[in-house]
């Protein structure tokens, strides 16, 4: 850029950008990315969402790593709070005890760090589900939906285990539930327990050890995933709703500079004061209410946070089966939910290389879809979340009870009965609904969006007045793809051969035919419906 | 002796032994027996026995039976003391509006007076729990650190860390302990209501149990302070779940789409 035999000296500012264009390059970078186009819709914001508390959450939790001790040696409480004086606690709870009277600032950030963490996990929840029922988890974003889900993933056992880290009662019960999901592995579980805890339950070891794990560790390999998926959004751009001059090839949007800088900027402050409007008036783990932990003690309402409620309630409203085989015991009880939890979470991560094999869709797709123009995919989403929704009931069964005077019992059964058949009527009921907005849909391209003018003609007959649609409304009901259903090769080819299909594909069009066959998509009006309707040949 | 050994599988041998063996019980417990009967102020006390029964007849005998003796409506009072009157009449679960898994707290009825008159009452149907004195549940002096300790070992499992209530089995539940005066606290513990286990004093000493309700009071009443703010009905994650999604995402989710609205414009030329 600069040469040596300019003799007017350039502005400082200027010369600044030459020094580090010289060493970085960043004309080179800021050519290309400057001009970065982002597309605009709320629902694109999600992710920000999630990117700034988890920014807040590392600030905040770089300030509670100044004062917290992550030991389990025994001491004695002599800070003001009077209701736990003279207690004996580990230091880790005492120093949290610290942080929260003592330090300046200390409670307000303890409760920002981690009112930030819940709404980060529900951020990404929402995300992943925006991604989800818009198909912008397809080609070629496959591998950016998986960073999301580990982030999700790791979200929920960085969260866990710095809620573990007080050392409290709520805290050591939760803990004491998860080794206990660990026992129950058949042959190993034991060892695992031994091995993760230092021996036995509780020992003087696990705080430090998930100390590293929610401080280091996990965040680091968060951190990593995150800048990945970034880097992915940028070369993959930004998928963007259909509309008029918005096609598969194309981004419609503001460029990043200076627009998008301002308002991701001005978005990261809003989020911050929220964040931190809702920690100053809103009391989250009140550790001096719980008391320290000893495993001799427990309370009732002993709940997760919100993201492993859904652990939770599988263990809640799992039977206590057990089997005893030859002096051991296989805790059925325990066992199975947590063999179900990672299944229900990885059904949903797997779900974009599921379509594509079904669909046979290997093409590349930057239109963001509307849910209902895919409505065998949102009814499996929403089959999905009604299923995790009805086991965070499950898991917090115990205020169903005594909020709704309802029976424990009676909340178990539910529980476990709308578990399975929850999904299966959530899946038919969205299905119907999706398909009643395509035909809506239809409706309003062929005979107009409804005016509520009534009006009476001269034979005394009402009818309704109806006006046509702008050409940009008609392009965006109407630009959705139809696909056609996969149909199996004739039996006999050309020659009169039989044709082997294998089991795999038969189940593939079976499949596909519940996708795209008949009555799983109302057909889009085509142009010579559409002038006939229009023409005027009257009303029906 | 040969004698007794060869009958001893007579017949009616059993029986025998069986009169023996009530006849001696019977005997030794009329010997150990503590002496029951009040000596105080004798005439005041049948005084208010007397209109004790009357209130009973009225309010309560429907279900306990016309001597406090129970029937499938309700149980036996023969024994229950005036400490479990007091707790039940005081806190407005007796008499109960209606049958069910749990008889539930409501508007107090009687006044003290009364209630103390049906205490009497049921009192003399045979020795219980006495009602508490000022001086054995008042938590002044008492060691709420001490005390939190024995909520956590003891009161957690059912009524939850700081006694904001729990879910029992089928309907029942453990109350809420925010507003109960010391009096119906101590009466509760040592009484042991409805679904309560009772703890009496050989097995938690009166000082504990003031303990106890030094810690309740501290956490869990109008002078309970909360240094993090609103406490969402001290349930724990559950409550702070819900006002992340729906305060804290909430929130959030309004801020993006008025972000989005507010978009810089192309100029229309």
């Amino acid at each position: 850029m600069s040469t040596v035999t300019d003799t007017k000296k350039a502005p400082a500012g200027e010369r600044v950008a030459d020094w580090a264009d010289g060493r970085l390059g960043i004309y080179t970078l800021a050519k290309a990315n400057m001009r970065k186009i982002f597309p605009d819709h709320w629902s694109f914001m999600l992710g920000e969402i999630c990117l700034y508390s988890f920014i807040i959450i590392i600030l905040t939790g770089v300030y509670l790593t100044m004062f917290f001790h992550p030991s389990m040696n025994e001491v004695e409480y002599a800070g003001p709070y009077v209701p736990l004086q003279g207690q004996l606690m580990s230091e880790a709870f005492n120093s949290t005890m610290h942080i929260s009277f003592e330090v300046r600032g200390g409670l307000l950030i303890r409760q920002i760090h981690h009112w930030a963490a819940l709404i980060f996990l529900a951020g990404m929840f929402v995300h992943m589900m925006r991604v989800f029922f818009t198909g912008a988890f397809r080609k070629p974003r496959e591998i950016n939906w998986l960073f999301g889900f580990l982030l999700f993933f790791l979200g929920m056992f960085t969260g866990f285990t710095g809620y573990s880290l007080p050392d409290d009662l709520l805290s050591g019960t939760g803990v004491r539930f998860m080794q206990g999901a660990i026992l129950s592995v058949p042959v190993i579980g034991t060892y695992l327990s031994m091995f993760l805890f230092g021996g036995e339950f509780p020992g003087g070891d696990f705080v430090a050890r998930f100390y590293s794990a929610h401080v280091l560790l996990l965040p680091g390999i968060m951190l990593g995933l995150m800048v990945a998926h970034l880097i992915l959004v940028f070369v993959h751009k930004h998928t963007h709703f259909e509309g008029p001059g918005r096609t598969n090839k194309n981004v419609v949007g503001m460029p990043l500079l200076p627009v998008y800088m301002a308002k991701a900027g001005g978005f990261f402050f809003l989020v911050f004061g929220v964040i931190a409007v809702i920690a100053a008036i809103a009391s989250i783990n009140p550790i001096w209410a719980l008391g320290p932990y000893r495993p001799d003690q427990v309370s009732t309402g002993a709940q997760p946070d919100w993201y492993m409620g859904f652990a939770e309630g599988l263990i809640r409203v799992m039977p206590g089966w057990e089997i005893n085989l030859w002096g051991h015991t296989l805790v059925l009880g325990v066992f199975i939910p947590l063999v179900i939890f990672p299944l229900v979470l990885g059904a949903i991560a797997v779900y974009p290389f599921i379509e594509s094999w079904i669909t046979g869709d290997k093409r590349e797709h930057h239109i963001a879809q509307r849910p209902r123009n895919a409505p065998t995919r949102t009814a499996f989403g929403v089959a999905w979340i009604t299923a995790y929704m009805i086991m965070l009931v499950g898991g917090g069964n115990d205020l169903w009870a005594t909020h709704f005077h309802l029976s424990i019992n009676s909340i178990t059964w539910f529980v476990r009965i709308f578990f399975f058949a929850g999904p299966v009527i959530a899946f038919i009921i969205t299905k119907r609904i999706c398909l009643g907005l395509q035909r809506r849909d239809r409706d309003k391209v062929l005979h107009g969006r409804e005016s509520g003018i009534i009006k009476r003609l001269p034979h005394g007959e009402f009818v309704e007045v109806h006006e046509p649609l702008s050409q940009g409304e008609l392009y965006k009901l109407t630009a959705h793809e139809q696909y056609q259903p996969a149909e199996l090769p004739p039996a006999v080819d050309e020659n009169g051969v039989e044709r082997k299909v294998g089991r795999m594909e038969k189940l593939r069009v079976k499949l596909n035919k519940g996708y795209y066959g008949e009555d799983n998509q109302i057909a889009k009006p085509t142009v010579e419906e559409y002038k006939e309707i229009q023409s005027g040949h009257g009303h029906h | 002796m040969k004698k007794l050994s060869a009958r001893r599988r007579h017949p009616l041998a059993a029986v025998v032994v069986l009169l023996l063996a009530l006849a001696a019980t019977g005997g030794l417990y009329a010997a150990f027996a503590p002496a029951g009967t009040a000596k105080a102020d004798e005439t005041a006390q049948s005084l208010a026995i007397e209109e004790g029964k009357k209130l009973y007849s009225v309010g309560c005998a429907s279900c306990h039976g016309t001597g406090g003796q129970g029937t499938t409506d309700g149980p036996s009072l023969v024994g229950v003391g005036s400490a479990a009157v007091d707790f039940q009449v005081g806190t407005g679960r007796m008499p109960a509006q209606q049958p069910g898994a749990q008889v539930p707290r409501k508007k107090v009825i009687y006044t003290q007076a009364e209630i103390d008159q049906l205490a009497a009452y049921v009192a003399s149907l045979g020795a219980g729990p006495i009602t508490p004195t000022e001086g054995q549940y008042s938590p002044d002096g008492a060691d709420i650190a001490k005390g939190g300790e024995l909520f956590r070992t003891n009161c957690a499992q059912c009524h939850n860390f700081t006694g904001e209530g729990g879910a029992l089995t089928h309907g029942k539940y453990a109350p809420s302990l925010e507003g109960v005066s010391p009096k119906h606290l101590y009466e509760a513990m040592q009484t042991g209501p409805q679904n309560m286990p009772s703890f009496p004093d050989t097995t938690m000493p009166e000082k504990e149990k003031k303990d106890i309700i030094a810690y309740v009071q501290a956490v869990n009443s109008e002078k309970a302070d909360n240094p993090g703010g609103l406490k969402l009905g001290g349930l724990g994650p559950v409550s702070e779940g819900l006002f992340a999604w729906i305060f804290g995402l909430g929130a959030l989710i309004a801020v993006a789409i008025w972000v989005a609205a507010h978009t810089a414009k192309a100029k229309k030329s």
